[in-house]
């Protein structure tokens, strides 16, 4: 019977390259993210002054800190769909983006008397801000699972939640093109919730979905 | 023989490359590797041994590509035969926790004579205890089962099985060091 498998398996031996699961993930990550952006651009827009946005230093602090997450995720993903290798190490470099904004909501919360907080951590959409991150990021979530269906993750919890993170900072990136928020408050609170939204929903939905 | 980890590898990197002789000599020394590994961990479940150790080789099959060839080998097929065996017991409806063990030793066959010496006095010394007390010790102290395994195997409660293993270790220490045995209170 074992016999019989090995020859079978034998005889169906392919020859496989280097690189393979990186380039599954990118192929993910490249066709989630135009589904999510072509889906955005549709639903919500793009920000009209977005030709100007790109002059604010604002907007870059937006999409380097989802993207970070984005990356961040992606990175533990990467290790996870091996079976072997412990995320661990890098799972507290997650963290950075947080850090790394940290400074400048600080400075905008010190340069601001505290009566007029508000507008800086409320803006005009938070209420929308998490759900609509959640959904822009899905079709990225949907790639990213797919993709990590086809690799081998052993531990299908943390894999689907650092799926969800990576979907999640890709999301939010799309989002920022629309979104014309400028408070960083707002991005540290909002755009977080919304990164950490799909990432539940990996960890959540993770031991149903990578089962292999 | 014994083939070592960087043998292992080598043959694997050249089945990558589509070497199938390489291959079905990897296939069949991990074959042995993984029966070893299952029929430890499932003696009342014989049958499934052979299931799961080609469940094992499947999945080593269409998932080679997830192996990093900058990586030893073993792991990755041990990680792999765990992830089966998890997978086993939950659709058995047990819930289980198999302990991460050191993944380079775990599938080596080495010289077992020394660690069959051992059992044979732990063996003699259970004698004296009740059926399902030895039963216990056996799963958690030879086998090394979880407690979590242990518990679904002896149908208690993990916080039973606790307390059935101490009690019986006291008694057995109890019983060599003539009542010395226990320094813990």
């Amino acid at each position: 019977m074992t016999d019989d498998l090995i020859d079978r398996l034998t005889r169906d031996l392919r020859p496989v390259g280097p690189g393979v699961v990186a380039r599954r993930l990118i192929l993910a990550l490249a066709i989630g993210g135009a589904v999510a952006l072509a889906g955005m651009a549709l639903v919500l827009g793009f920000r009209p002054d977005l030709a100007t946005a790109t002059a604010s230093r604002m907007f870059w602090m937006k999409l380097a800190y989802t993207l970070g997450f984005a990356g961040l995720g992606l990175w533990c993903v990467a290790r996870l769909g091996r079976p072997g290798l412990s995320a661990a190490g890098r799972l507290p470099w997650l963290l950075a983006p947080l850090v790394g904004v940290a400074p400048m909501v600080a400075m905008q919360l010190i340069r601001t008397p505290s009566a007029a907080w508000r507008p800086l951590v409320m803006g005009d959409s938070a209420m929308v801000c998490p759900w609509r991150i959640l959904a822009v990021a899905l079709p990225v979530f949907a790639a990213l699972i797919w993709a990590l269906r086809t690799l081998a993750p052993t531990r299908p919890r943390l894999a689907g939640a650092m799926a969800g993170l990576t979907a999640g900072g890709l999301g939010a990136a799309v989002y920022a093109l629309h979104c014309p928020e400028t408070g960083a408050p707002f991005l540290a609170i909002w755009y977080t919730l919304g990164i950490l939204a799909p990432c539940a929903l990996g960890a959540l939905a993770g031991p149903r979905l990578l089962r292999w | 023989m014994e083939t070592t980890e960087g043998e292992l590898k080598l043959l694997m990197l050249a089945a990558l490359d589509g070497d199938a002789g390489a291959y079905r000599a990897l296939l069949g020394d991990l074959r042995l590797r993984l029966s070893g590994y299952f029929g430890r961990r499932l003696r009342r479940d014989a049958d499934d041994v052979e299931d799961l150790v080609q469940d094992t080789l499947i999945a080593i099959h269409t998932r080679r590509e997830t192996f990093d060839r900058t990586q030893a080998l073993t792991p990755w097929v041990y990680a792999i035969a765990r992830y089966k065996l998890i997978d086993h017991y939950r659709r058995r409806g047990r819930r289980v926790h198999v302990p991460l063990e050191d993944a380079a030793g775990e599938l080596t066959v080495e010289d077992r004579s020394a660690a069959v010496d051992a059992r044979r006095d732990v063996e003699k010394a259970l004698a004296g205890l009740p059926e399902r007390i030895r039963r216990l010790l056996r799963d958690l102290k030879i086998d090394e089962l979880s407690v979590a395994e242990a518990a679904a195997r002896a149908g208690m409660s993990e916080g039973a099985v606790k307390v059935a293993s101490h009690r019986a270790l006291r008694t057995l220490m109890d019983r060599f060091a003539g009542g010395r045995g226990g320094n813990d209170r």
